[in-house]
């Protein structure tokens, strides 16, 4: 029985659990739903959630559980020399499922009958051939190891789907009769039903946690093989970055980490005086109609995707600075340069900066300007000398925040940045920053057992843990700055 | 040493500081001030009492112009400082602000230093040359307002970390530092407890010695401890203006005798 | 000396406010400067955003319009039907070779019988200026209806990417000198199509409906796959984030104890919502490709993606939506006898549903434009069939998606992309614009003051 099918009973024994349930809750009190602990309804939901959850569980745990317990087994047909490593006893494993679908898919299409699939042996002709015939395409011929394991795995994998299926279909029908047989006048469905969405809820709001360990275990397990292939050392200190898929790639982070941080320092230079002035102006000076025109104005940018950025540095703002400024100048003819991906992240982080600074300056009291205006302070000193010092926590929460935003930027230098890694000071040049190689290793055919595609996972976790900290270290001094004016 | 001038001050002082006259205040529809003629006398404490909501705050804030902060508020009408018009277009009102100082109902620190909290004015106003002169101003105002004692020994901890009525204190210290000629003070008492109360309403006392104090309270007994002067407002009109003792004893409104007595407010 | 009334030095008593300072007036130049800087903000940030969409409208417009040949082609039975036998199947046998030959055969006749004179160019370079799409979508129509063998029908043909190029200004003779794909002589040529009618722009569907194309094909590429891509996209997203969203932000903001779990809940998401956008895609590569084996490329995947990346951003505007319902209606709930789990399924959350649904269009709307993390799951990959339909598990074919779309057609060399690469993001605005006030139409809508 497939899984699929084995989901719609269980849907179809909710169904009967519901209606089963709420039937006998009615009839238990002859009708009068007021001699009940709790409506009708819950009974049927209590009933309903008694015949799938358990079973539904149960299935979730086997799904999971049933491969692994068929790998294991699958090892002691094969000598030790052939599963010697990880990466070929992936290979193999792999090669026998292949083969047992393409077995299975044989039967199905007609080629083969069941019987004549259990006979099978690698003497009796190319199942290669025969299989390639049910378009099932495979590599090599097969070991006659594998077809064994092979024909072990649908066994086990056949025996595994019946006892699945029965002891589903058991538990459903058992927690189906417990909830038939509790089901009374005093049984307090509705609490019972009411833990059980208590308990999903719950469930769903630690999806954040799973998120961030599924991110971390990802990155980092890929990043302990990649440091397998490559010294630490040289990862984290080496100056020289140049991959090379046939061996001997210098995999060093700091020429990238270097772009990374002039990119993101010139996006700043942009981004914080420009979201400044226009967040004081808007909260200080500006009148409520102007306020109300400009400000959602701004915020349009922050809508405009990404890519867009990226197109308008790639085919405006590049050539831009190359004619007029860098060729004029000397400095330079590329296009993609430091300068061309800062100016366009800075404009991009104005309206991050622009709106969290005006909310900022929004919360430090009136009762301050108050104070420094009645003492015959202008409006700019009292911006300057009052609100700005009262905001300084927050503001610099703010900036913490863009400056990590424009580090893990990444359509914008990938299009507007270049693609060389290098250590320079000349911002017309084109350099290339830790996200638009995670970009370039791992997109394109890519083998996961070189240390030029891990590397793009040593990268990344580098770029969370930066990303991280500035977040926390901002997060912290916000809150902080909050809590002095609640 | 001055005791004797202030005593003849007293009776004798009857120079109008500020003049106001036909001042209506709208807020957006609301008619907050509606015809308002007073005359506020120099080295004189004046009070503006009356229930809440009837415009005598409103009033206070425009005697320095405050209420051009306010996008919504229009004002009418004309005042005069010494004779000045204060609304005369050649007239910066940061300068005018610098003359008519204000203290609020709540203690404002600014988060910096006690210190820096009184050199506040003076340095915007540019009215020190130099760290030393500075420093006197601070000094100066500080034991003005009754406060130097207290925190000489820690002018550089913030000044928020003060109890409320130090707050306070310093935010009067903090206005007479750019030597105002007038002090408006828009219910200094209402958030501190009795005994900073009467501190500040000493400190009142004595700041008549050289400024013209008006002073907004709802606190009937607190105009009749410190005012010379009394203006009762109700609904957003004058209704009657006089000597406090005789608006207190001899009210010659019946609707002054209301709030008085108790009936209305 | 410490006389008390001494006032401080340069504020003299009954100065005239009239005397303006020179002072006061410096003061107000440095308050009038900071106003100026705060106006030449604002300027260059809204300038700057204007000229944007102004090079992308102007770049991109063009790419909605396509330079078409009309033309008579006869479809000889003897070239695509040598059996005779009119049968789809064996027809199929015969490729587009032989249909772009009856092209070029209809092409040069036309030519002849309208008396347009070809100028010594050669029949290679004749054909060579409709695009090789064009032998597709013919042998497509008569292997559709075998009827047409034998006929002479009207055939509208896309030009070459050059010649489109020429009539919207961007390739010119003197850059044809340079070209190896167009000569003088072919524009020249094609003046005269345009003269005599054959040769025009029209509204070009295919720019919407088509699949991409390759590199030396950019008139015939579209963004039929991505747009179908991305929608697949969003709705699952919608299906996996909004139930999860919505449970995850009740139990925090009504029924979470103030415990450990709900501290690292909390730090969790706002830190989630500020990750970038490429460690998701290293995720999804990791976790739903390598580890759980689901197909690369697929809207499927991306939607996990996105959807792992969008929850933090739907559960903070859901959370507040929810917050912002007041606390008196649940104690009138509460009141009179319902249980907390009735109070916020029956009260609390239909109050906030406006503004939930609200969040969630504007936390679908920056979804639809993420990109990065979608590079790395594949879906950068050059896609030319459709995906099935969403009941056959298109979900889980091959697809791009359209922000995807505009960085692919952005890297490819020929000039023409870049004006597909900036429809493409037009007709990506379109989409968010709709979006984005379908949002604050149902927050005029609904919006409620407490």
């Amino acid at each position: 029985m497939s899984v699929l099918l084995t989901l719609c009973l269980l849907a179809v024994l909710a169904v009967a659990g519901f209606v089963l349930c709420r039937a006998r809750a009615l009839a238990v009190v002859g009708g009068d739903a007021r001699r009940l602990h709790s409506l009708p309804g819950y009974y049927g939901w209590h009933g309903a959630i008694m015949a799938a959850g358990p079973a539904l569980l149960f299935l979730v745990l086997w799904q999971i559980g049933q491969p692994l317990v068929i790998e294991e087994r699958l090892g002691g047909y094969f000598p030790q020399a052939m599963i010697a490593d990880e990466a070929a006893e992936t290979l193999i494993l792999a090669d026998v499922r292949r083969i047992a679908a393409g077995l299975e898919a044989a039967i199905a299409s007609g080629a083969m009958t069941a019987e004549e699939v259990a006979g099978l042996d690698v003497a009796a002709g190319s199942l290669r051939d025969r299989l390639a015939a049910t378009g099932v395409a495979l590599g090599a011929e097969v070991a006659p190891e594998t077809l064994e394991a092979a024909q072990a795995y649908r066994a086990m994998a056949h025996w595994g789907a019946v006892m699945r299926s029965l002891l589903v279909m058991g538990l459903a029908l058992a927690g189906l009769a417990h909830a038939i047989r509790v089901t009374g006048p005093d049984f307090r469905a509705r609490n019972r039903v009411e833990r059980v969405m208590l308990a999903l809820l719950m469930l769903a709001s630690t999806i954040a946690i799973l998120t961030t360990v599924g991110i971390v275990l990802s990155m980092l397990s890929e990043s302990i093989r990649f440091f397998g292939f490559y010294p630490v050392t040289d990862f984290f200190f080496g100056l020289t970055w140049s991959p090379n898929f046939s061996g001997n790639s210098q995999l060093g982070l700091l020429p990238l980490l270097w772009g990374t941080l002039y990119i993101s320092a010139i996006s700043m230079l942009v981004a914080v005086p420009v979201g400044m002035f226009a967040a004081i102006y808007l909260a200080e000076f500006a009148d409520a109609r102007v306020r109300a025109v400009v400000k959602p104005l701004i915020e349009v940018i922050a809508g405009i995707p990404t890519v867009v950025f990226g197109l308008f540095a790639l085919v405006t703002v590049g050539p831009l600075l190359r004619d007029w400024i860098a060729m004029p100048m000397g400095l330079g003819n590329s296009g993609s340069s430091v300068m061309t991906a800062g100016i366009v992240i800075g404009i991009l982080n104005v309206p991050f900066i622009s709106s969290l600074v005006d909310d900022i300056i929004n919360a430090v009291p009136q009762s301050l300007r108050d104070g420094s205006l009645g003492l015959g302070a202008t409006k700019a000193e009292t911006v300057a000398q009052v609100v700005l010092p009262a905001a300084l926590p927050g503001i610099v929460g703010a900036v913490l925040m863009a400056a990590s935003r424009a580090i893990g930027e990444t359509m914008i230098v990938t299009m507007g940045a270049g693609a060389a890694a290098q250590l320079n000071l000349n911002p017309f040049e084109a350099m290339t920053t830790i996200t638009v190689k995670i970009v370039s290793q791992l997109t394109g055919d890519t083998e996961f057992n070189s240390p030029e595609t891990l590397v793009a996972f040593a990268l990344g976790i580098s770029l969370f843990v930066i990303t991280l900290c500035l977040n926390i270290f901002a997060l912290w001094i916000v809150r902080k700055y909050r809590e002095q004016y609640e | 040493m001055n005791d004797m001038r202030l005593v003849e001050r007293d009776v004798e002082q009857v120079t109008g500081k500020i003049e106001a006259r036909g001042v209506q205040v709208h807020y957006g529809e609301k008619h907050a001030l509606k015809d308002v003629d007073v005359t506020i006398l120099d080295r004189t404490v004046t009070a503006f009492i009356g229930p809440s909501g009837c415009g005598k705050s409103t009033f206070l804030r425009c005697l320095n112009r405050m209420n051009d902060t306010v996008a919504s508020a229009r004002v009418e009408g004309r005042i005069t400082l010494d004779g000045q018009d204060i609304h005369d277009p050649r007239i910066d009102p940061v300068q005018l602000r610098a003359k008519v100082g204000m203290v609020f109902q709540k203690p404002n620190p600014f988060p910096k230093s006690i210190h820096d909290n009184v050199a506040y004015g003076p340095r915007i106003h540019g009215l020190a040359r130099g760290k030393a002169e500075l420093d006197a101003i601070v000094e100066t105002s500080l034991r003005k307002a009754a406060l130097w004692d207290e925190v000489k020994d820690r002018l550089d901890a913030p000044g928020t970390g003060l109890s409320g009525g130090q707050q306070q204190r310093l935010c009067i210290a903090r206005a007479i530092a750019t030597s105002p000629e007038v002090l408006l003070m828009d219910e200094p008492c209402s958030a501190l407890d009795p005994i900073a109360t009467a501190q500040v309403e000493e400190l009142i006392d004595e700041l008549r010695a050289q400024f013209s104090v008006v002073i907004v309270t709802h606190s009937m007994q607190q105009a009749a401890r410190v005012s010379q002067k009394t203006a009762f407002f109700h609904l957003g009109s004058l209704v009657e203006y006089g000597e406090t003792g005789q608006i207190f004893t001899n009210p010659r409104d019946p609707r002054t005798e209301a709030y008085i007595t108790g009936r209305i407010g | 000396m410490s006389d008390v009334t001494a006032g401080a030095p340069g504020a003299a008593r009954g100065q005239s406010l009239l005397a303006g300072s020179a002072r006061t007036r410096a003061r107000r130049a440095r308050e009038w400067r900071m106003k100026a800087y705060g106006i030449a903000a604002i300027a260059i940030s809204l300038a700057t955003l204007f000229f944007m969409l102004a090079t992308i409208v102007i770049d991109g417009a063009p790419a909605f319009r396509q330079a078409t040949i009309s033309f008579p082609v006869t479809v000889e039975a003897a070239i695509v039907d040598k059996a005779g036998t009119r049968d789809p199947a064996a027809m199929g046998k015969v490729t587009t070779i032989g249909y772009k030959r009856l092209l070029s055969q209809g092409f040069i006749a036309a030519l002849e019988a309208r008396g347009i004179d070809r100028e010594g160019i050669t029949d290679k370079d004749l054909t060579a200026m409709i695009s090789d799409d064009a032998a597709a979508r013919l042998r497509d129509r008569v292997l559709a209806d075998p009827a047409l063998v034998g006929q002479t029908i009207e055939v509208t043909a896309y030009a070459t990417g050059r010649i489109d190029g020429y009539l919207k200004g961007r390739v010119t003779r003197e850059s044809a000198a340079r070209d190896s794909n167009v000569t003088p002589a072919q524009l020249d040529l094609a003046d005269r199509l345009m003269a005599a009618g054959m040769l025009s722009l029209r509204f070009n569907w295919g720019f919407l409906t088509g699949p991409d194309a390759s590199d030396l094909r950019p008139e015939a590429a579209g963004l039929g796959v991505a747009i179908i891509g991305s929608l697949y996209m969003m709705v699952l997203v919608a299906i996996f984030t909004v139930p999860v969203g919505v449970a995850a932000s009740i139990y925090l903001e009504e029924f979470a104890p103030k415990n450990r779990l709900t501290d690292l809940i909390e730090v969790n998401i706002s830190n989630l919502a500020a990750v970038p956008s490429i460690v998701f895609g290293i995720l999804g590569l990791a976790i739903f490709i390598n580890f759980m084996g689901l197909p690369q490329s697929s809207s499927l995947v991306g939607a996990l993606v996105i959807s792992l990346m969008t929850l933090p951003t739907i559960i903070i505007a859901t959370r507040a939506a929810i917050r912002a319902v007041p606390p008196s209606i649940r104690d009138a709930a509460m009141g009179i006898g319902a249980s907390k789990m009735q109070v916020v399924f029956h009260h609390v959350l239909p109050l906030a549903m406006p503004g939930i649904m609200t969040g969630t269009i504007l936390g679908l709307a920056s979804a639809l434009g993420e990109t990065a993390p979608l590079l790395l799951i594949g879906m950068v990959a050059f896609v030319t069939n459709f995906p099935a339909g969403p009941l056959e598990g298109g979900v889980m074919d091959p697809a791009t998606a359209l922000p995807v779309q505009v960085y692919s057609w952005a890297s490819r060399s020929d000039p023409a992309f870049i004006e597909r690469s900036s429809g493409a993001i037009i007709v990506l605005l379109v989409f968010l614009v709709i979006m984005n006030v379908a949002a604050i139409l149902l927050r005029r809508r609904f919006e409620r003051r407490w």
